[in-house]
């Protein structure tokens, strides 16, 4: 049984539909900040510890994080109906958008001028993601020597340089990480 | 190559995603192989103009396969290859967030969360190298990723600027 005292307030569907759009259209790089600043702080629906478990589950579960995350939440709060419109208010405008969005660009994608802005984007983008590595892998490789490290730079090379398929990659090293953790814990 | 596209995306993308650990960043990598090397979808080119595409849209980032669907059948690829990423992995966080907390102290379930994170990490760092391949032609792109990667890490700024310094410095036409 958890500790933590139950969150006051519980939200209808229609509320949790609307929570959701507002966390999807507001999260540039990253919805995460918007989905805690939308439920703990504003609406009051969760503890900050139990929202830090549900996503900590979000994480560990496979795909898109955010995603499992209005499941979670959703099924919490109203079962399947609640999941089922946690994740259309999460999906639905991007999807909208996005699909627009690759309109244009089947249609304006050879032009060279929108070329060299997605080039300056995709640079700039790929910078970010390298920074996120960093931020990552600090906190792993800090340690004295660990399993850990060796296990990324193994994930590493598999997926980057040996263009291995990403299910082979991870049925070989996901297995081997957690058996490490397991001992060593 | 006669293989019905509708079929391959949807088969595709939801194996995908059951090993994205680290969400849409881990899986970038597996999504080039395949919709470059493997099915010839789209170059190198349009995938790395996709992925910009899903950095600077709202919602999550997964939804450069809504994308690359689009690329490859039009709104029924948009909406199959969306479905395919979403939908096991939707169907598995639902049910395992009903049996989840049980296990809250389980030396097992610590394991198994302890253990993901470097694998993770590991798919990330092959996120931006696959990237940087794609993105960094030249010495000014391979610049902009190297002074991006310094503030994002140095700094907590929105990231939208950075993209928006990013496009402006591509439009003026040094990369």
């Amino acid at each position: 049984m958890s500790a933590t005292a139950p969150s006051p307030v519980r939200p209808t569907l229609s509320e949790l539909f609307r929570a959701f759009v507002i966390v999807s259209i507001s999260g540039f790089g990253g919805a995460l900040p918007w989905a805690r600043r939308k439920i703990v702080e504003e609406k009051n629906w969760m503890t900050a510890e139990e929202f830090n478990e549900a996503f900590a589950l979000s994480q560990f579960l496979p795909g898109p994080n955010v995603v499992n995350f209005s499941v979670v939440f959703g099924s919490r709060f109203g079962g399947a109906p609640g999941a089922a419109v946690a994740l259309a208010g999460l999906m639905g405008p991007p999807l909208i958008i996005v699909t627009v969005l690759a309109m244009l660009y089947a249609r304006f994608g050879d032009l060279e001028v929108l070329g060299r802005i997605l080039a300056g984007i995709t640079a700039a983008a790929t910078g970010l993601l390298i920074a996120v590595v960093a931020k990552m892998a600090s906190p792993l490789f800090r340690k004295r020597w660990d399993w850990a490290p060796l296990i990324a730079i193994a994930a590493f090379i598999g997926v980057a340089i040996m263009q291995w398929p990403l299910p082979l990659v991870f049925a070989v090293l996901a297995p081997v990480s957690v058996a490490f953790a397991w001992v060593k814990r | 190559m006669n293989e019905n596209p509708l079929i391959a995306l949807a088969g595709y993308f939801a194996l995908l995603s059951l090993f994205a650990v680290g969400g849409a960043n881990a899986a970038i990598p597996e999504m080039h192989r395949i919709a470059v090397d493997v099915m010839h979808w789209m170059s190198d080119r349009q995938f790395a103009d996709s992925f910009a595409i899903s950095q600077v849209s709202p919602g999550p980032n997964i939804i450069i396969v809504t994308l690359i669907g689009y690329h490859v059948a039009g709104l029924a690829g948009a909406a199959v290859a969306t479905a395919a990423m979403c939908g096991p992995t939707c169907v598995l966080a639902f049910f395992v967030a009903r049996t989840w907390d049980r296990f809250k102290e389980a030396r097992w379930r610590i394991a198994i969360q302890a253990g993901l994170v470097p694998v993770s990490l590991g798919l990330i760092a092959a996120s931006a190298f696959v990237l940087a391949r794609s993105a960094d032609h030249n010495i000014y792109a391979a610049g902009i990723t190297a002074i991006t990667a310094a503030v994002g890490f140095a700094t907590r700024i929105n990231p939208l600027w950075i993209f928006a310094v990013g496009g402006l410095l591509g439009l003026s036409g040094w990369l």
